[in-house]
């Protein structure tokens, strides 16, 4: 049991099913991506009501903020916002077996779902326990300098592996006609 | 106060996750493809924070931290390889792809 308002969940879900079916079935990639934008943002509302105050904020800066913008920005870099019409390639039969493959999987978990034990022993951190010790944001905070210190420090090092590699992809055919002499 | 079952919650999950898994195979945009992977990121975000409230354990929470950070590489590099495969067959087709080399 969650104590979670039924009507602002059903809300945000209804909204975030209906536009991550138009992220899929949009022609227009500049469609999609601003459907994709509002299935973050009603995510982003399901966090706050499952009271994962830290987790929704970062929802909005990193996702809704951060990679919407490298999304938009690539679209309109490539000059890629001509409609296609690719679903249109794909055989009846493929989509049939998708659509069936996917309602499947969705049943199986739904009977998954249904029929899993309630959680038995509660952990430290209960709604009651969270409010007390000072709010979401500071237990995560201090669990993250505390007993997560490692993986935190290693996404510092992931991070600059990325940034590293996104350069060398992106210089990478930048000089690989006219600049001779550029490679040792 | 009403309350939501966390079958119901976590079932909305699946389906999400279930959208941009058919997505990701109908699709041949390739920036389109990559938006379903975010879609099916999202979702299991999300049931990490579902698992997370039901047990009354913060793991759950810091690991959506974690793997929000790896995402948001994920889709940076994810981007880049796209711009390289445009500059290289002008296209965001996957259909295009077909030569194993330039």
């Amino acid at each position: 049991m969650l104590s979670v308002s039924p009507v602002f969940f059903y809300l945000f879900a209804g909204l975030a099913i209906a536009c991550s079916l138009l992220v899929v079935f949009k022609k227009n990639p500049v469609s999609s991506a601003f459907s994709l934008v509002l299935v973050f943002f009603a995510f982003a509302g399901i966090y706050a009501l499952l009271d994962a105050h830290l987790i929704a904020a970062i929802q909005i800066l990193v996702y809704a903020g951060a990679v919407m913008v490298l999304f938009v920005f690539v679209i309109m870099l490539l000059n890629a916002d001509a409609p296609s019409l690719d679903i249109a390639r794909t055989s009846a039969a493929l989509k049939v077996a998708i659509l069936a493959g996917c309602l499947a999987m969705l049943a199986f978990f739904v009977v998954a779902f249904k029929r899993m034990s309630p959680p038995a022993p509660l952990g430290p951190y209960t709604a009651e326990a969270v409010e007390a010790a000072g709010g979401n944001t500071r237990v995560i905070s201090q669990l993250m300098f505390s007993e997560y210190v490692l993986p935190f420090e290693l996404t510092s090092v992931l991070l600059l592996a990325a940034i590293v590699a996104v350069v060398a992809i992106a210089m990478r055919n930048a000089k690989k006609p006219g600049s001779a002499g550029k490679e040792a | 106060m009403q309350v939501v079952e966390p079958w119901v919650v976590l079932t909305f999950a699946a389906t999400i996750f279930l959208i941009g898994l058919g997505g990701l195979m109908l699709r041949r945009n390739i920036l389109v493809i990559l938006m379903c992977i975010e879609l099916m990121l999202n979702s299991v975000n999300l049931s990490f924070v579902t698992f997370s409230r039901m047990h009354g354990d913060m793991a759950g929470q810091v690991s959506v931290f974690f793997i929000i950070v790896v995402a948001a590489a994920e889709s940076a590099v994810g981007l880049g390889l796209l711009i390289a495969m445009f500059r290289t067959l002008r296209s965001v087709d996957t259909d295009d792809i077909r030569l194993l080399r330039e």
